[in-house]
Protein backbone atom coordinates (compact mmCIF):
# COMPACT_ATOMS: atom_id res chain seq x y z
CA UNK A 1 0.00 0.00 0.00
CA UNK A 2 2.57 2.77 0.81
CA UNK A 3 4.41 1.89 -1.87
CA UNK A 4 2.06 3.28 -4.65
CA UNK A 5 1.85 6.76 -2.28
CA UNK A 6 5.44 7.29 -1.52
CA UNK A 7 6.42 6.14 -5.40
CA UNK A 8 8.15 9.32 -6.63
CA UNK A 9 6.11 11.87 -8.76
CA UNK A 10 9.05 11.86 -11.08
CA UNK A 11 8.23 8.33 -11.75
CA UNK A 12 4.91 8.83 -12.75
CA UNK A 13 5.22 11.80 -14.85
CA UNK A 14 8.54 9.55 -16.80
CA UNK A 15 5.41 6.48 -17.39
CA UNK A 16 2.71 8.95 -18.77
CA UNK A 17 4.85 10.27 -20.80
CA UNK A 18 4.88 7.75 -23.53
CA UNK A 19 2.22 7.01 -25.91
CA UNK A 20 2.61 3.34 -25.60
CA UNK A 21 2.73 3.01 -21.76
CA UNK A 22 -0.45 5.56 -21.90
CA UNK A 23 -1.56 2.96 -24.36
CA UNK A 24 -0.85 -0.16 -22.09
CA UNK A 25 -2.87 2.00 -19.10
CA UNK A 26 -5.71 1.69 -21.81
CA UNK A 27 -5.99 -1.55 -22.33
CA UNK A 28 -5.17 -2.75 -18.77
CA UNK A 29 -8.06 -0.67 -17.92
CA UNK A 30 -10.44 -2.58 -20.03
CA UNK A 31 -8.90 -6.30 -19.44
CA UNK A 32 -5.72 -7.72 -17.29
CA UNK A 33 -3.05 -9.09 -19.91
CA UNK A 34 0.00 -10.63 -20.01
CA UNK A 35 3.85 -9.14 -21.45
CA UNK A 36 3.21 -11.57 -24.45
CA UNK A 37 -0.19 -10.12 -25.39
CA UNK A 38 0.77 -6.91 -24.68
CA UNK A 39 3.28 -7.00 -26.75
CA UNK A 40 1.73 -8.75 -29.99
CA UNK A 41 -1.19 -5.65 -29.05
CA UNK A 42 1.54 -2.80 -29.43
CA UNK A 43 3.54 -4.61 -32.01
CA UNK A 44 7.14 -4.37 -29.52
CA UNK A 45 9.42 -7.45 -28.87
CA UNK A 46 8.83 -8.71 -25.37
CA UNK A 47 11.94 -7.08 -24.16
CA UNK A 48 10.79 -3.82 -25.08
CA UNK A 49 6.84 -4.64 -23.56
CA UNK A 50 8.98 -5.83 -20.42
CA UNK A 51 11.10 -2.14 -20.16
CA UNK A 52 8.02 -0.61 -20.21
CA UNK A 53 5.84 -2.10 -17.93
CA UNK A 54 8.73 -1.78 -16.32
CA UNK A 55 8.39 1.88 -15.79
CA UNK A 56 4.39 1.84 -15.02
CA UNK A 57 5.25 -0.85 -12.24
CA UNK A 58 8.07 1.79 -10.82
CA UNK A 59 5.45 4.53 -10.85
CA UNK A 60 2.61 2.09 -9.18
CA UNK A 61 0.24 2.57 -12.13
CA UNK A 62 0.74 -1.33 -12.81
CA UNK A 63 1.31 -4.25 -10.84
CA UNK A 64 2.54 -7.54 -12.39
CA UNK A 65 1.99 -11.48 -11.31
CA UNK A 66 4.59 -14.05 -12.47
CA UNK A 67 2.34 -17.41 -12.80
CA UNK A 68 4.27 -19.96 -13.99
CA UNK A 69 5.41 -18.92 -16.99
CA UNK A 70 3.12 -16.17 -17.70
CA UNK A 71 3.42 -12.47 -15.87
CA UNK A 72 -0.20 -10.99 -15.67
CA UNK A 73 -0.45 -6.96 -15.66
CA UNK A 74 -3.11 -4.99 -13.93
CA UNK A 75 -3.67 -1.30 -13.21
CA UNK A 76 -2.55 -0.79 -9.87
CA UNK A 77 -4.54 -0.76 -6.76
CA UNK A 78 -3.81 2.97 -5.87
CA UNK A 79 -6.82 3.63 -8.76
CA UNK A 80 -9.63 2.99 -6.47
CA UNK A 81 -8.90 5.37 -3.51
CA UNK A 82 -8.05 7.60 -6.34
CA UNK A 83 -11.29 8.25 -7.58
CA UNK A 84 -12.52 10.79 -5.23
CA UNK A 85 -9.85 12.50 -5.69
CA UNK A 86 -9.74 12.59 -9.26
CA UNK A 87 -13.55 14.18 -9.38
CA UNK A 88 -12.10 16.49 -7.84
CA UNK A 89 -9.69 17.30 -9.71
CA UNK A 90 -12.08 16.90 -12.74
CA UNK A 91 -14.49 19.44 -10.61
CA UNK A 92 -11.51 22.19 -10.42
CA UNK A 93 -10.78 22.02 -13.82
CA UNK A 94 -14.80 22.36 -15.08
CA UNK A 95 -15.10 24.88 -12.04
CA UNK A 96 -11.86 27.24 -13.56
CA UNK A 97 -13.72 26.66 -16.99
CA UNK A 98 -17.20 28.23 -15.75
CA UNK A 99 -15.43 30.82 -13.84
CA UNK A 100 -14.50 32.31 -16.95
CA UNK A 101 -17.31 31.37 -18.73
CA UNK A 102 -19.23 34.15 -16.55
CA UNK A 103 -16.60 36.94 -17.85
CA UNK A 104 -17.98 35.73 -21.31
CA UNK A 105 -21.99 35.75 -20.36
CA UNK A 106 -21.34 39.25 -18.71
CA UNK A 107 -19.80 40.46 -21.44
CA UNK A 108 -22.76 39.14 -24.05
CA UNK A 109 -25.09 40.52 -21.82
CA UNK A 110 -23.97 43.89 -21.82
CA UNK A 111 -23.63 43.82 -25.55
CA UNK A 112 -26.90 42.56 -25.78
CA UNK A 113 -28.12 45.26 -23.80
CA UNK A 114 -26.58 47.89 -25.61
CA UNK A 115 -27.66 46.39 -29.30
CA UNK A 116 -31.08 46.47 -27.65
CA UNK A 117 -30.78 50.19 -27.37
CA UNK A 118 -29.43 50.83 -30.26
CA UNK A 119 -32.16 48.93 -31.92
CA UNK A 120 -34.73 50.97 -29.70
CA UNK A 121 -33.47 54.56 -31.12
CA UNK B 1 -34.93 33.08 -4.04
CA UNK B 2 -33.34 35.10 -6.72
CA UNK B 3 -32.98 38.48 -4.95
CA UNK B 4 -29.65 39.58 -6.54
CA UNK B 5 -29.67 43.08 -7.51
CA UNK B 6 -29.67 44.49 -11.60
CA UNK B 7 -27.38 43.50 -13.48
CA UNK B 8 -24.79 43.84 -10.99
CA UNK B 9 -21.58 41.46 -10.77
CA UNK B 10 -22.37 39.22 -8.53
CA UNK B 11 -19.02 38.93 -6.32
CA UNK B 12 -19.55 35.18 -5.38
CA UNK B 13 -18.93 32.18 -8.20
CA UNK B 14 -21.55 29.76 -8.34
CA UNK B 15 -20.52 26.93 -7.35
CA UNK B 16 -19.45 23.48 -9.59
CA UNK B 17 -20.53 20.17 -8.72
CA UNK B 18 -19.44 16.80 -10.19
CA UNK B 19 -21.03 13.58 -9.57
CA UNK B 20 -19.89 9.83 -10.51
CA UNK B 21 -23.64 8.90 -11.28
CA UNK B 22 -23.17 5.48 -11.96
CA UNK B 23 -20.52 3.27 -12.85
CA UNK B 24 -20.66 4.82 -16.73
CA UNK B 25 -21.81 8.19 -15.82
CA UNK B 26 -19.89 11.56 -14.70
CA UNK B 27 -22.42 14.45 -14.18
CA UNK B 28 -21.47 18.41 -13.91
CA UNK B 29 -23.57 21.18 -12.58
CA UNK B 30 -23.30 24.52 -12.71
CA UNK B 31 -25.83 27.80 -12.78
CA UNK B 32 -25.01 30.87 -14.83
CA UNK B 33 -26.46 34.21 -14.33
CA UNK B 34 -28.07 34.78 -17.80
CA UNK B 35 -29.93 33.43 -19.93
CA UNK B 36 -29.65 30.12 -21.81
CA UNK B 37 -29.28 32.00 -25.20
CA UNK B 38 -26.28 33.65 -24.26
CA UNK B 39 -24.59 30.62 -22.35
CA UNK B 40 -25.42 28.43 -25.14
CA UNK B 41 -23.66 31.11 -27.70
CA UNK B 42 -20.88 30.87 -25.33
CA UNK B 43 -20.67 26.67 -25.96
CA UNK B 44 -21.20 27.01 -29.97
CA UNK B 45 -19.20 30.03 -31.29
CA UNK B 46 -15.61 28.99 -31.52
CA UNK B 47 -14.10 32.82 -30.78
CA UNK B 48 -15.81 32.32 -27.41
CA UNK B 49 -15.41 28.96 -26.64
CA UNK B 50 -11.58 29.74 -27.27
CA UNK B 51 -11.87 32.40 -24.16
CA UNK B 52 -12.82 29.81 -21.55
CA UNK B 53 -12.09 25.89 -22.32
CA UNK B 54 -8.54 26.32 -21.46
CA UNK B 55 -8.65 28.74 -18.32
CA UNK B 56 -5.47 29.94 -17.54
CA UNK B 57 -5.94 29.86 -13.92
CA UNK B 58 -5.58 26.12 -14.56
CA UNK B 59 -2.24 26.35 -16.38
CA UNK B 60 -4.00 25.97 -19.90
CA UNK B 61 -3.30 27.85 -23.04
CA UNK B 62 -5.73 27.08 -25.97
CA UNK B 63 -3.49 26.73 -29.17
CA UNK B 64 -6.43 26.51 -31.66
CA UNK B 65 -10.09 26.23 -31.72
CA UNK B 66 -12.26 25.06 -34.23
CA UNK B 67 -16.06 24.24 -33.61
CA UNK B 68 -18.72 23.47 -36.57
CA UNK B 69 -21.80 23.37 -34.19
CA UNK B 70 -24.02 21.51 -36.02
CA UNK B 71 -25.35 18.05 -36.44
CA UNK B 72 -22.24 16.29 -38.02
CA UNK B 73 -20.23 19.13 -37.66
CA UNK B 74 -16.71 18.16 -36.00
CA UNK B 75 -14.75 20.08 -33.64
CA UNK B 76 -10.93 20.22 -32.52
CA UNK B 77 -9.24 21.60 -29.29
CA UNK B 78 -5.68 21.84 -29.12
CA UNK B 79 -4.17 23.40 -25.72
CA UNK B 80 -1.32 22.60 -23.88
CA UNK B 81 -0.60 22.68 -20.32
CA UNK B 82 2.29 24.94 -18.38
CA UNK B 83 4.24 21.91 -17.15
CA UNK B 84 3.88 19.57 -20.22
CA UNK B 85 5.27 20.28 -23.56
CA UNK B 86 3.44 18.46 -25.62
CA UNK B 87 0.03 19.95 -26.84
CA UNK B 88 -3.04 17.74 -26.41
CA UNK B 89 -6.00 18.03 -28.94
CA UNK B 90 -9.71 17.20 -28.15
CA UNK B 91 -12.04 16.41 -31.05
CA UNK B 92 -15.01 14.82 -32.05
CA UNK B 93 -18.80 15.50 -33.73
CA UNK B 94 -21.43 17.29 -32.70
CA UNK B 95 -24.29 14.33 -33.04
CA UNK B 96 -27.58 16.63 -31.65
CA UNK B 97 -27.57 20.66 -31.54
CA UNK B 98 -30.82 21.93 -30.09
CA UNK B 99 -30.16 25.61 -29.94
CA UNK B 100 -30.85 27.18 -26.36
CA UNK B 101 -31.31 23.70 -24.60
CA UNK B 102 -28.94 20.98 -25.59
CA UNK B 103 -26.05 20.20 -27.56
CA UNK B 104 -24.54 16.62 -27.50
CA UNK B 105 -21.58 15.58 -28.73
CA UNK B 106 -18.81 12.28 -29.53
CA UNK B 107 -15.36 12.07 -27.87
CA UNK B 108 -12.60 10.49 -30.49
CA UNK B 109 -9.53 11.54 -29.00
CA UNK B 110 -8.84 8.13 -27.25
CA UNK B 111 -8.67 4.97 -28.46
CA UNK B 112 -11.94 2.96 -28.59
CA UNK B 113 -15.24 3.86 -28.11
CA UNK B 114 -14.84 7.43 -26.26
CA UNK B 115 -17.59 8.70 -23.77
CA UNK B 116 -20.75 10.54 -25.52
CA UNK B 117 -20.73 14.20 -24.02
CA UNK B 118 -24.58 16.02 -23.48
CA UNK B 119 -24.97 19.10 -22.07
CA UNK B 120 -28.34 20.45 -21.18
CA UNK B 121 -29.50 24.23 -20.73
CA UNK B 122 -32.42 25.02 -18.84
CA UNK B 123 -33.59 28.67 -18.29
CA UNK B 124 -35.05 29.74 -15.10
CA UNK B 125 -35.57 33.42 -13.71
CA UNK B 126 -32.85 34.62 -16.04
CA UNK B 127 -30.61 31.88 -14.97
CA UNK B 128 -29.37 29.00 -16.76
CA UNK B 129 -28.58 25.87 -15.10
CA UNK B 130 -26.14 23.88 -17.10
CA UNK B 131 -26.07 19.99 -16.72
CA UNK B 132 -22.96 18.08 -18.57
CA UNK B 133 -23.26 14.67 -18.53
CA UNK B 134 -20.56 12.44 -19.45
CA UNK B 135 -21.66 8.61 -20.93
CA UNK B 136 -18.89 6.52 -21.52
CA UNK B 137 -18.93 3.31 -23.07
CA UNK B 138 -18.67 0.80 -20.22
CA UNK B 139 -17.52 0.83 -16.27
CA UNK B 140 -14.56 -0.14 -17.43
CA UNK B 141 -13.75 2.70 -19.38
CA UNK B 142 -14.46 5.11 -17.19
CA UNK B 143 -12.51 3.25 -14.45
CA UNK B 144 -9.38 3.24 -16.59
CA UNK B 145 -9.72 7.45 -17.60
CA UNK B 146 -9.74 7.57 -13.75
CA UNK B 147 -6.92 4.96 -13.19
CA UNK B 148 -4.95 6.79 -15.76
CA UNK B 149 -4.97 9.76 -13.06
CA UNK B 150 -4.48 7.85 -10.33
CA UNK B 151 -1.10 9.11 -9.89
CA UNK B 152 -2.83 12.60 -9.00
CA UNK B 153 -3.42 10.87 -5.45
CA UNK B 154 -0.27 11.12 -4.96
CA UNK B 155 0.15 14.98 -5.63
CA UNK B 156 -2.27 15.69 -3.18
CA UNK B 157 -0.19 18.47 -1.67
CA UNK B 158 1.12 19.65 -4.73
CA UNK B 159 -2.23 21.49 -6.76
CA UNK B 160 -0.54 21.98 -10.03
CA UNK B 161 -0.03 18.61 -10.22
CA UNK B 162 -3.11 17.50 -9.34
CA UNK B 163 -4.32 19.92 -12.46
CA UNK B 164 -1.52 18.76 -14.55
CA UNK B 165 -2.73 15.40 -14.19
CA UNK B 166 -6.06 15.86 -14.90
CA UNK B 167 -4.94 17.45 -17.85
CA UNK B 168 -3.00 14.38 -18.77
CA UNK B 169 -5.93 12.13 -18.13
CA UNK B 170 -7.92 13.60 -20.99
CA UNK B 171 -4.86 13.02 -22.99
CA UNK B 172 -4.63 9.52 -22.26
CA UNK B 173 -8.64 8.59 -21.38
CA UNK B 174 -9.42 5.72 -23.19
CA UNK B 175 -12.56 7.40 -24.09
CA UNK B 176 -13.45 11.40 -23.08
CA UNK B 177 -13.06 16.28 -21.66
CA UNK B 178 -12.39 18.56 -21.94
Amino acid sequence: MVQYTSAPIDASFAALSDATRRGVLEQLGRADASITVLAEKFHMTLTGMKKHVGVLEQAGLVTTEKVGRVRTCRLGRCRLEKETAWIETYRRLWASRFDELDTVVEELKRKEKVDGRKKRK
Amino acid sequence: MDARRGSEPTPMKNPTTTERKSDRELVVTRTFNGPARIVFEAWTRPELLERWWAPKSFGLTMISCEADVRVGGTYRFVFRHDAFPEPMAFFGRYIEVTPHSRLVWTNEEGEGGGQITTVTFEEKGGRTLLVMHDLYPSKEALDAAIASGSTSGMGETFEQLDELLITLDWAISASRLP
